[in-house]
């Protein structure tokens, strides 16, 4: 049998973090300034860090705890330390050509999440779990993958770029902490740690980009087509 | 016995990177490279025999983290020739690069790492793992493309990391999806395992398992290069160094394109192998289509060739979508000569590329009088890679045709001869215009055959495909039988 049942006041609060890590991305995709994106980063992880150690507590999976520790270290605070350097070394602080304006990629975000929710509501209703988390969850999820494609798409900024890739990140594991809290912990250890890897890769590069190419906006990027 | 020689296969490339690293000497930091895939090389090719002599069952190693089956060991061993072929080739052509001289040994740790985790890739037993090492690879070959630190190299490398690291999340996504489907089934908790996945799956609500599918498929689609997610493929493949590109392209898309190999059989299994198929059928046309019009109107010599990997991908996702023991040996025995071919044809275009001085189709002309031996083998190849007969490609393409000749999918297979025929004239378009095109009026210019190094592999290459075209062994197709029943369950 999955996992799926939890104590109505755990359910309320599991839901409650989800819904917050859901409007902190709305929060990424609404703002110009690089800074607001790595707050809302930083927080979305502790959210998240959150709802690990509340299934950890009310399912019953101990080890989600050390999980926890591990995403509020590592996502809530190394990760965007790592992009706090990025940052300070490209001397750029907001997004200065946005292709779509917040406001109308904040309404294509709202499109993106009723379109989550119908297919989260179809997808549970067929497993028969319609009335609980689980369609939560798979909202969140998808959600806030489509979120994070929607900021790749629109920025230009190699910093916002990568904090697009994180969100993208942030979802999935947000909803695999609520569908399968079973996950074995090395795969979850794994990912992690691998994300590290990502960022201080996307941190070399962005070095490279600087001193050869002289920009670090996808816009001047166009000297391969075809 | 096997245990030990995937120890081999393993460490080898990851002493070579160590070696590389503390040594800091070219000449010490290319012998542990080449040395490093002599070994691999000797370590994969019994594989495939020791494999085929066992029977059904898989064997497992290192508690249970490492799964050793027909179809892993066979695009090992297509990752451990192409990783042979581009090691011996790098010594030569890596020499010129002359303003890099002292950082070849960092590109030999890079490049023996990137081999280590293509290596690896296949081998995986747990989906999670699976994705992580396919990510890794993504991870190191971006410097690999970088290494050249011209301003091209490093867009190139910043969209692969970008679309690749995108695309792949989806995969993730789909493979957390499938986990959680199979918990209905296992129980919360389980192994990961590609057999746990299998054995879930008939159980599994198949709403949950068609959207897991098809997020798998496109977010290891787009690291296989199939269109459209094929974006970040032709500046990836054609801004690297040339030992590099022939390494992501023989190597790496096949290590992708086993994990949708994978999960196809496990929708075979739980009886949504038509519609599974036909999402594959469907990427793999497109693919060709997009190969087909870019490479018909291409102007640089190595995106030719980078297009040209989209279509072969796209035909070994037709021959994974048909199925069917046809479909599925002739995709894996056509990953076996795609590997040769594209590594012989990128060793051409750098030797080229080099000799001219030019990346541009337009700036090569007359090839086979300036290199009557390299371009006559190149010529060749080009010949062998547009699927012409007698070469091995000519008789995969062939297989995976008569493969999709049912009445459901045949109109795939009439789309693929068509655009099959519109790459073949294209293609070879380019290489009249590159050989006998009108002869350059500066005749000042001296143009010598490259070394030793860079000759070699192309030999090396070109051989075993002729032989394959030619002579089409016994042990072979029944192995390869054997690997597409094994990959195809629930089929006659």
């Amino acid at each position: 049998m999955a996992f799926q049942h939890l104590a109505p006041f755990a359910d309320s609060l599991v839901s409650l973090l989800a819904i917050i890590s859901l409007l902190l991305s709305f929060v990424m995709l609404g703002s110009r300034w690089l800074k607001n994106y790595l707050y809302a980063f930083a927080l979305e992880s502790w959210a998240i860090a959150l709802i690990s150690a509340l299934m950890g507590y009310y399912g019953g999976f101990p080890e989600l705890y050390f999980i926890a520790v591990l995403t509020g270290v590592f996502r809530g605070m190394f990760l965007p330390y790592l992009i706090w350097r990025i940052i300070r070394r490209l001397k750029v602080n907001r997004e200065l050509q946005p292709i779509v304006a917040p406001s109308m990629s904040m309404v294509i975000g709202a499109l993106l999440v009723i379109f989550a929710l119908i297919v989260s509501y179809r997808v549970a209703a067929d497993v028969g779990l319609e009335a609980t988390v689980v369609v939560l969850a798979l909202t969140v999820m998808l959600s806030m993958k489509m979120i994070g494609f929607v900021i790749l798409s629109v920025r230009h900024e190699a910093v916002g770029q990568i904090l697009g890739l994180l969100v993208l990140e942030n979802g999935i594991f947000l909803g695999s902490q609520i569908l399968v809290p079973g996950m074995p912990l090395l795969i979850e250890m794994v990912i992690l740690f691998d994300l590290l890897i990502v960022v201080v890769c996307f941190e070399v590069l962005v070095r490279y980009l600087l001193s050869q190419v002289g920009t670090t906006s996808s816009h001047d990027l166009r000297r391969l087509v075809g | 016995m096997k245990g030990a020689l995937l120890l081999i296969l393993s460490g080898a490339p990851l002493a070579a990177t160590l070696g590389c690293l503390l040594m800091q000497r070219r000449q010490a930091a290319e012998m542990f490279n080449l040395a490093a895939a002599l070994a691999v090389f000797a370590a994969a090719l019994p594989l495939p025999f020791l494999v085929g002599n066992t029977g059904d069952a898989p064997a497992f190693f290192w508690g249970h983290y490492i799964l050793l089956d027909r179809a892993g060991a066979w695009v090992v061993l297509c990752t451990a020739i192409v990783y042979l072929l581009s090691s011996i080739y790098s010594v030569g052509y890596m020499r010129q690069l002359k303003e890099e001289a002292e950082r070849l040994p960092r590109f030999y740790a890079l490049f023996a790492a990137f081999a280590f985790t293509t290596l690896v890739a296949p081998l995986m037993n747990d989906v999670g793992l699976y994705w992580i090492v396919i990510e890794l690879t993504t991870l190191v070959s971006t410097f690999l493309v970088a290494f050249e630190r011209a301003a091209e190299s490093i867009e190139a490398a910043w969209k692969y990391i970008m679309v690749v690291s995108a695309g792949i999340s989806l995969a993730l996504l789909g493979t957390i999806l499938l986990y959680w489907g199979g918990s209905f089934v296992l129980g919360p908790s389980y192994q990961m395992t590609w057999s746990a996945l299998a054995s879930a799956a008939p159980g599994v609500n198949p709403v949950v398992l068609v959207l897991g599918f098809l997020l798998v498929v496109v977010g290891y689609g787009t690291k296989a290069g199939l269109a459209p997610m094929h974006s970040w493929l032709p500046d990836a493949h054609s801004e690297g160094p040339a030992p590099v590109s022939a390494m992501l392209s023989g190597a790496l898309l096949n290590a992708a394109m086993i994990g949708i190999a994978r999960f196809l059989a496990i929708m075979r299994g739980a009886g949504l192998g038509p519609l599974s198929g036909t999402v594959l059928v469907v990427f793999g046309i497109l693919s060709l289509l997009v190969g087909a019009l870019f490479i018909v109107r291409q102007r640089g010599i190595k995106r030719l060739m980078a297009y040209s990997s989209v279509e072969h991908m796209g035909v070994v996702a037709l021959g994974l979508g048909f199925g069917g023991t046809f479909g599925v040996a002739g995709a894996f025995y056509h990953m076996l000569v795609h590997s040769l071919n594209k590594s012989l044809m990128f060793f051409g275009a750098g030797n080229v590329m080099r000799a001219y001085g030019t990346k541009a189709i337009g700036g090569i002309k007359g090839v086979g009088r300036a290199f009557p031996v390299s371009g006559t083998l190149w010529l060749a190849g080009a010949v062998a890679i547009t699927g012409a007969p007698p070469f091995g490609l000519f008789f995969s393409e062939f297989t995976i045709m008569r493969a999709g000749l049912t009445p459901q999918m045949s109109w795939a297979v009439y789309a693929m001869a068509a655009l099959l025929i519109v790459i073949f004239i294209g293609f070879m378009n380019h290489f009249r215009s590159m050989y006998y095109g009108p002869p350059e009026n500066d005749p000042a210019e001296a143009l010598v055959e490259p070394d030793r190094w860079s000759v070699l592999p192309m030999w090396l290459a070109l051989l075993p495909l002729l032989v394959l075209g030619l002579w089409w062994p016994a042990g072979i197709w029944s192995y390869l039988a054997a690997l597409a029943h094994s990959l195809s369950p629930g089929m006659p």
